[in-house]
Formats: structure tokens, sequence, C-alpha cells
């Protein structure tokens, strides 16, 4: 029945697509992960009343982070082209989709990761710091594991928006499952290609935010 | 045990600088219990938060154990806090950790290993009576249990000295008394020197040996408890010693006792630090026939002996009441024979 509703859809190429998205969103996520946290903490102890507090750190990198944020990705895969081509030689594939997902989402995350740690209350460092903790035991010992839920659900926001940059950097070339719907379903004019593409995305999607929020629900014990 | 000379604390703000704490001078004695009062901004935060050098002081110095608190900086300062507790209003947990976890993360930084910890973690729940709710995460328990796990937390590394910053306020007045008694417990057990601050008169009446009144960022009055009681200076004083006597001795009650019982005297008796203020009163009926009506009072019992006031109705032939009034003056406790205004 199913190759009754989607004759054109070939689906040796459709699940090759569907590898390199998850590929694509894997890696970005988690590279996004680690540097969305090493900023957010940057910005959030570099600012007023923290451990680190520095106005001229605190500043440029909040400069950084809104600008990366603010550039709409499809523009952002454009003026990366000469960085990507640099690093990797190529603008073609999967991996060259990576960069640009990275700049695009890391600094989204990083501003949520900075939202996550101030919502830590103020008391617990200070009773850390009087306990006679480092600025690194309070890192990992108070600041992760309080906005643990913050910073997980922030994840799962980001790695729903970074399967829809994969789709974007598709187009351009990327592979994955945006690059199938357009080339095979778009311009051939198959809107069965292009159909199933998009449940096969929203499947992941769903399956992400489940993900997410169940391991929100068992992380917040408050 | 704790010294603070010339201490001084001006913080710099937007709209000018904020002096908190303004030129003190305190000694703290090893074992003692010291309480703090002061109204809300008298700079009682600031100046406890220098004795774990959460704040440095502006000028002067701040010496705890035997450290200069004042001056020392990271990982002298991290060992130096090691030796002292603090404990909070708002008890300060870590909801992502159990009791158990909470109450081990001092020790985890004090570097103490898995064994140990756990074994200490088990003496310390018994101390501060949490046996069963070890594995309970902070959420789940009630404030009294709450500043338990943080009293048990604060003790973790044996320290010299406990700071307790507003520690009972966000309590009610019964889990308020069972975390007193827990400390005095915990002095008492210890030898631990206790520093606590609050501003509530009844908290010092329970549990402290001295007592220092803070206004403006300075020490008004100083002294052990039962003295600063009997002979309040300051009018701030005055106005936190009659929380706790208030209010059988205001002067509408005065009047209306004397309204309702016109005969014989009315004698109020004022026992400071006395070990029992029974005696006086057997005493009184033994040795003279009069008759002795307890109409009001409030006795309660601080850590040099009790305090407070009662109002008693002699009745009798005017000399014999004469006589009595007489003996009463003659003993330890304060007399004055009240009349109408
Ligand atoms: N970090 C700070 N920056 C600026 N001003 C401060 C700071 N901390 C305290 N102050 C000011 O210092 C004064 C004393 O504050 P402190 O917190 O020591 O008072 P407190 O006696 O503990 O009051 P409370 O009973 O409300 O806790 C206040 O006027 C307060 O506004
Ligand atoms: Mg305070």
């Amino acid at each position: 029945m199913i190759e009754q509703w989607f004759p054109n859809v070939d689906w040796e190429k459709m699940w090759e697509a569907t590898y390199e998205t998850l590929y694509m969103t894997g890696i970005s996520v988690v590279i996004t992960f680690v540097l969305g946290i090493l900023l957010g903490l940057l910005l959030f102890l570099t600012s007023k009343g923290q451990l680190w507090q520095n106005k001229a750190v605190y500043g440029i990198t909040a400069v950084i982070v809104n600008v990366f944020r603010s550039i709409p990705f499809i523009i952002l895969i454009v003026l990366l082209i000469p960085f990507t081509k640099a690093l990797l030689g190529t603008i073609i594939g999967e991996n060259a989709a990576l960069p640009a997902l990275i700049i695009g989402a890391a600094p989204f995350y990083a501003r949520m990761v900075e939202i996550a740690l101030r919502e830590i209350d103020k008391g617990v460092i200070e009773a850390a710091r009087a306990m006679g903790a480092s600025t690194w035991t309070i890192i990992r010992k108070v600041l992760i594991p309080e906005s643990l839920p913050a910073l997980v659900s922030g994840l799962t926001v980001t790695a729903i928006a970074l399967v829809g940059y994969t789709a974007m950097a598709g187009v351009i070339g990327a592979g994955g499952l945006g690059n199938l719907a357009f080339l095979d379903g778009f311009q051939r004019s198959r809107n069965d290609v292009t159909m199933m593409a998009t449940i096969i995305i929203l499947i992941i999607v769903f399956i992400i935010q489940f993900i997410g929020d169940t391991a929100v629900r068992k992380l917040d014990k408050r | 045990m704790i010294f603070i000379e010339q201490a001084k604390k001006i913080f710099q703000t937007k709209n000018g600088p904020v002096k908190a704490v303004d030129n003190i001078n305190l000694s703290i004695q090893e074992g003692e219990i010291f309480g703090m009062i002061g109204y809300s901004g008298a700079g009682k935060s600031t100046l406890i938060r220098m004795l774990n050098g959460l704040e440095t002081p502006t000028e002067g110095s701040v010496t705890v154990a035997g450290r200069k608190i004042s001056t020392i900086k990271g990982s002298e300062l991290r060992k130096a806090r090691q030796e002292i507790g603090m404990i909070f209003q708002h008890f300060n947990l870590l909801w992502s950790r159990t009791v158990r976890e909470n109450i081990a993360f001092p020790l985890e930084i004090a570097g103490v290993g898995k064994a140990e910890r756990m074994k200490r973690v088990d003496e310390l729940i018994e101390l501060v009576g949490l046996q069963g709710r070890g594995d309970s995460y902070p959420s789940q328990l009630s404030g009294g249990q709450k500043q338990r796990v943080g009293i048990a937390r604060a003790l973790a590394n044996d320290p010299k000295v406990l700071l307790c910053d507003e520690a009972t306020s966000a309590l009610d007045p019964q889990t308020t008394d069972s975390i007193l008694e827990l400390l005095v417990d915990i002095n008492q057990r210890l030898g631990l020197t206790i520093v606590l601050i609050t501003h509530e008169m009844h908290v010092i009446r329970k549990i402290c040996h001295r007592v220092a009144v803070m206004e403006n960022g300075n020490i008004v009055e100083l002294g052990p408890v039962l003295d600063v009681f009997r002979r309040p200076e300051q009018p701030i004083t005055k106005r936190f010693v009659q929380q706790v006597t208030e209010p059988e001795e205001s002067k509408e009650t005065v009047q209306h006792l004397l309204a309702e019982h016109p005969d014989g005297k009315i004698v109020k008796l004022t026992f400071v630090g006395v070990s029992a203020e029974q005696p006086v009163v057997t005493e009184l009926i033994r040795s003279f026939s009069v008759g002795v009506n307890i109409l009001q009072g409030k006795i309660s019992q601080t850590q040099n002996g009790a305090y407070g006031t009662l109002f008693v109705q002699i009745t009798g032939e005017s000399a014999e009441v004469a006589k009595a009034v007489a003996f009463l003056d003659a003993q330890q406790v304060d007399s004055e024979v009240i009349e109408y205004d």
C-alpha cells in the first residue's frame, strides 16, 4: 500500500538520506552542546555579580553570540562557503554542512545555557563558596547539575532547530532528506518523494522531543 | 576564636557609597553562642559574611581560628572556609542531590575519600535526627528538615565555628525551637563556637550567651544576654527586649490589673538569672501572714537562668503587707510596687 501511495520513492536513497540527516544532526548537536556550554558558562561567569565578573569579556562574547544568532541560517551558509572550503576543501557533502550548522546553533544554545544558569538560586552558589569550593568545583558540581533540566530542554529545542537547518543545508548540496526532497521531489515534480521526506523529518523531530521531555522529567527533582 | 578589629565595609553602588559596616570591634570566645540582633539593613549579614570571607572588609581585619580571613586568598581561603560552617535562612541546598549527597558535598570539596564520606554522612544524619530520610530530595522535606540538612552539611568538616544567617527566620515557632535546641546541643557536645544573626529577640533569649545589638553598621550595645535584658540602655535594645516581655508589661495591662484587684498591693517581680523563681513566693507565704495571688507573668529560660516578670497581689493587714514588700526588696529579685498613675 505504501508503494502505491509513494510510487516514486527510491527507498534505498530515502534511507541513505535519512542516515545523512541523522549524521549531520547528531554530530552538530554534540559539538553545539559542548561549545554552547562553554560559551554559556563564559557569558554567565563574566556577567555582573558573578565569579569572573568582567565587563569587556562579557561584552565581546555577547556581541559575537548575538551577531551569529541573528544571521538567518540560509545566509550564514552562503557566508561561510569560503571558510568551509578552506577548512574541508569542499562545500559538498554532509561534513561540509557541519561548520555552518555548528556556528549557527552554538550561539543560539549558548544563550539558552546562560539563561539556564541564571535561574540557579544564587544562595546555592554562595553556600558552595562558603564551603570552600573552587570555581571549577562550582561549575562541575553546582552550575551544571543544578541547571541540567533546563540545559537538556534547551538542547532539545536546539536539536530540533538543527534538523531544520540540515534540511536547508541540503538544498545547498549537503545531502540528507532536505537535499532529496529538493532534488528528487521538488525539481522533478514528484510530490510523493517530498511528502515521504517530510514524514521522516517529522518522525525524527517527534522522537527528539520525546527523548528530551522524558530526560527532563527524570532529571528534575525540584 | 574570632577577632574583628576596626572592620568597615563600604559598598559602591549607583546611588553612591553605602556604609554597611562602620568600624566594628568585637571578639568572640571559643565555645560561645554569640548573637547579633538588628533590624533589616543594619549590616548583620555583611558582618557575618566577613567571617568566612564572602565579603572583604574595606578596612580593618578579621581573624577566625587563628587565620586572618580578611587578607588570605585562593586555596588558603578555601581551606579556611572548610573550617567555618555556615547555615542560611533559605537553606541553600542543592535540589539535584539527595540529603546524603548534600551532606557529602563539603566532604567532596575537602577531598575526603568515598568510604570515609559515607561513614561521616551516617554520623551526621544521626546527629541532626534525620534517620531514614537520607535518600530523600530536598523538595520532599519540610523547612525544619531542610535546615537540619543544612546544619549537618555545615558540620561535615568538623568546623571550629558555625555561622547562622537568620537560620530560623523561615520556620514556624515550633520548628524554630527544635532547630535552636539542636544548635545548643551541638554547641555543648562539640564545643563549637556559634555566631548567629536574627531579628527575633526570643532566638537570642533562648540560646545565646552574649548579644550585640546592631544599628546602622555599628554595635550599639553588647553584653551577656541577661545583663542586656535587665538593663537595656539604647532605645533600640529596649524595643527588642520588649519583644519577649510584651504584652504582660504594657501600661494598659498593669492599669487593668490595678482596677481588677483594688485591695492589697500589686507587686511586679522581675527575675533575672535566678535559677528558680518558686522559693521567693513560697518563702513569702511561709514567713508572713499575707495572701499571695499570682495574677500573671511570663518567665522564660535563657542560657544563664530564668528571665521574666511576675505580677502578684499581696493582701492582708497593711503592716504585714508592708513587711512582705520589704522582704521582697531584700531578695535577689527586683520588685516594684505598682501604683495608680
Ligand atoms: N552587595 C551589596 N552591594 C551594595 N549594597 C549592599 C550589598 N550588600 C549589602 N548592601 C547594603 O548594606 C546594608 C546592610 O546590609 P545587610 O544585608 O548586611 O543587612 P542585614 O542587617 O543583614 O539586613 P537583613 O535583616 O534584611 O538581612 C544595606 O543597606 C544593604 O543595602
Ligand atoms: Mg541579612
